[in-house]
């Protein structure tokens, strides 16, 4: 079982590697970062803040947009793609099982998204740390955060595959993943600021508004990385939100691996149904 | 004994009401090569999806190596090239075969001979994207060839392949035969893949019309041959009255005759002396025994 797994696992991280999508996702993270880092270094020494720490709260602003468009083009056509091309039939003609088909699409996707971050982040936490601004502590804060990139990336990979054995056409898919895409990372936001904004005492403030930040990855994600950093003071903005949520910030992270899991179990539903 | 690699008995599918198999009862021995024709449409493809468990049929029974279709002790024995893949543009050859012998759980070493058996070793480290047509079809062949499986199901083989790479894939097919594998190809048409097959299974709009040898079936469609004797101008309706022929037209007078009347009537024929121009004789070719056999279900419905 473990090694059809792998095998699968191994035979989408070359594709995606050689991906050039991904490739110039990547660079666009290493650039964004970069700049992000050199731009927001002039204020932080003044706060007394590791300055690895601040990037960390820029970048995680940069990932709630980055990571969910690269996972969603990781794993869009993972199902209807390999239908148009014919190689499902051939693959599913393999003594292996559906999960173990999706469990090893997830792996392989999973290690290009790591890869991918680790490469662009990596440059920036090089950088930092041999120019002296980096410490232990601001390398932790690094590291959290291209894990829970990782799981947020989890999220949208799921919603892909989903979206994936819903479409018989790749292209049909393509446009399903820019729509969500679009609906998760913006719109849902928008939406609920405005609401805030329309009547910031109500009921919706008090007790809608926390909950649905909950309910989104992206938010999610965005919530349980600020409190972490203790950054709401440097960031502002929604940051300042992580303070008065009537539930503690690890919420948020097992609200993120919870979302992760029933869209993956969607999934393996979806895919049990497959004619290919 | 060996068992039965393949059973399938009275399977029947339709797509909302459409009929696409209809009735449809085979069986295919150990080390036996045989032959599905079939026009476009006529339900080729179908059946072997069901005998792969990817769709299911609405009536009969399908028994794969003693198993369910589908299942895993049915994949793990069997093998199948579908009519049109695409591989992923951005691996290697050797790659492609490579992810295939994991999933089977077939060692690595084979991958390497098994390029070079399709003949596809120097290109095994370039790119699926520079292989021309016929060297996709062959990675694909050499894909349902890995683990040596009991039971070869491939779906178009030599579509697109030139003469030698077509001889070639018979060769291939004719040795994995010979060590006790069953293969059902399927085909558009008689001359592909006849003269290389044990048997041959002729599907027409779903219904099979025909299931034995190539010789069998020749007896069955008892074929005319048909000569065409060329006259000298104004001699076709002296001709005609001697060879008993009713059709002329100008200068020729068609004749149809059996095999064993042949003879009698081209030593007839050179017994017209000068009359005579030409003959030409048209012995019934595999199309038009596949065109008898196709047809006659057409005209039955
Ligand atoms: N998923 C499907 N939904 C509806 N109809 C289908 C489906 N698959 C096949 N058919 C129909 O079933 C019939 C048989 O199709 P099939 O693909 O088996 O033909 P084939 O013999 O393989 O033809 P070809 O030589 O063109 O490949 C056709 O009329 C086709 O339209
Ligand atoms: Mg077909």
């Amino acid at each position: 079982m473990l090694s059809r797994i792998l095998a699968i696992a191994m035979q989408e991280l070359r594709i995606g590697i050689r991906n050039r999508w991904i490739v110039l996702a990547t660079a666009i993270l290493a650039v964004f970062s970069l700049a992000l880092a050199l731009l927001g270094s002039a204020p932080a020494g003044t706060l007394g803040v590791d300055r690895l720490t601040i990037t960390v709260a820029s970048l995680s602003s940069l990932s709630v947009y980055l990571v969910p468009l690269i996972a969603l083009i990781l794993a869009f056509d993972a199902v209807c793609g390999e239908i148009e091309r014919g190689t499902l039939l051939m693959t599913f003609s393999c003594p292996l099982s559906r999960s173990e088909f999706l469990f090893g699409k997830a792996l392989g996707h999973s290690l290009v998204l790591l890869i991918a971050l680790g490469v662009g982040y990596g440059v920036t936490a090089g950088f930092m740390i041999l120019s002296g601004a980096g410490s232990i502590a601001g390398l932790v804060d690094f590291l959290r955060l291209i894990a829970t990139s990782v799981l947020l990336g989890q999220c949208f990979i799921a919603v892909g595959y989903m979206l994936s054995c819903l479409t018989r056409q790749s292209v049909t898919a393509a446009a399903a993943a820019i729509a969500t895409w679009l609906v998760l990372v913006v719109l849902y936001d928008l939406a609920l600021l405005g609401a805030l904004v329309a009547n910031p005492e109500g009921v919706f403030a008090s007790s809608i508004f926390p909950y649905a930040l909950l309910l989104n990855p992206a938010d999610s994600f965005r919530l349980f990385n600020l409190a972490a950093l203790g950054a709401s003071d440097l960031v502002g903005g929604m940051a300042g939100v992580a303070e008065t949520l009537p539930f503690s910030p690890t919420s948020a992270l097992v609200s993120l691996a919870m979302f992760a899991g029933f869209a993956m179990s969607g999934s393996l539903l979806l895919i049990r149904r497959i004619a290919p | 004994m060996m068992r039965t690699s393949l059973t399938v008995r009275n399977v029947t599918k339709q797509f909302s009401g459409q009929t696409a198999v209809n009735d449809v009862s085979f069986s295919l021995e150990p080390g036996e090569r045989v032959a599905l024709l079939g026009h476009n449409g006529a339900g080729k493809t179908t059946l072997f999806k069901m005998i792969l468990g990817f769709l299911k049929r609405d009536r009969g029974e399908i028994e794969v190596l003693g198993d369910l279709p589908g299942s895993d002790g049915a994949r793990k024995h069997m093998a199948y090239l579908p009519e049109s893949v695409a591989f992923s543009n951005v691996l290697r050859g050797r790659e492609v075969l490579a992810f295939y012998a994991r999933l089977k759980g077939v060692a690595q070493a084979e991958v390497g001979p098994l390029l070079e058996r399709v003949g596809l070793a120097e290109a095994a480290n370039r790119r699926v994207a520079t292989y021309s047509k016929g060297m996709r079809q062959r990675l694909g062949l050499a894909q349902a060839l890995i683990g040596q499986p009991k039971l070869v199901l491939l779906d178009e083989p030599t579509s697109g392949l030139d003469p030698i790479s077509r001889q070639n894939v018979y060769d291939l097919i004719a040795e994995i035969a010979g060590q006790g594998t069953s293969v059902l190809m399927s085909s558009h048409a008689l001359t592909e893949l006849a003269p290389r097959t044990d048997r041959i299974l002729i599907l027409s709009k779903g219904t099979l019309v025909a299931d034995d040898s190539l010789t069998g079936l020749r007896a069955k469609a008892g074929l005319p041959i048909k000569l065409k004797v060329w006259t000298r101008p104004g001699a076709a309706p002296e001709v005609a009255a001697t060879l008993g022929s009713k059709q002329m037209n100008g200068r020729s007078v068609d004749i149809d005759c059996r095999l064993d009347e042949k003879i009698p009537l081209l030593s007839a024929i050179g017994a017209l002396g000068p009359l005579v121009e030409d003959v030409e004789v048209h012995a019934p070719g595999l199309d038009d025994i596949y065109r008898h056999f196709s047809e006659t279900v057409h005209k039955g419905a």
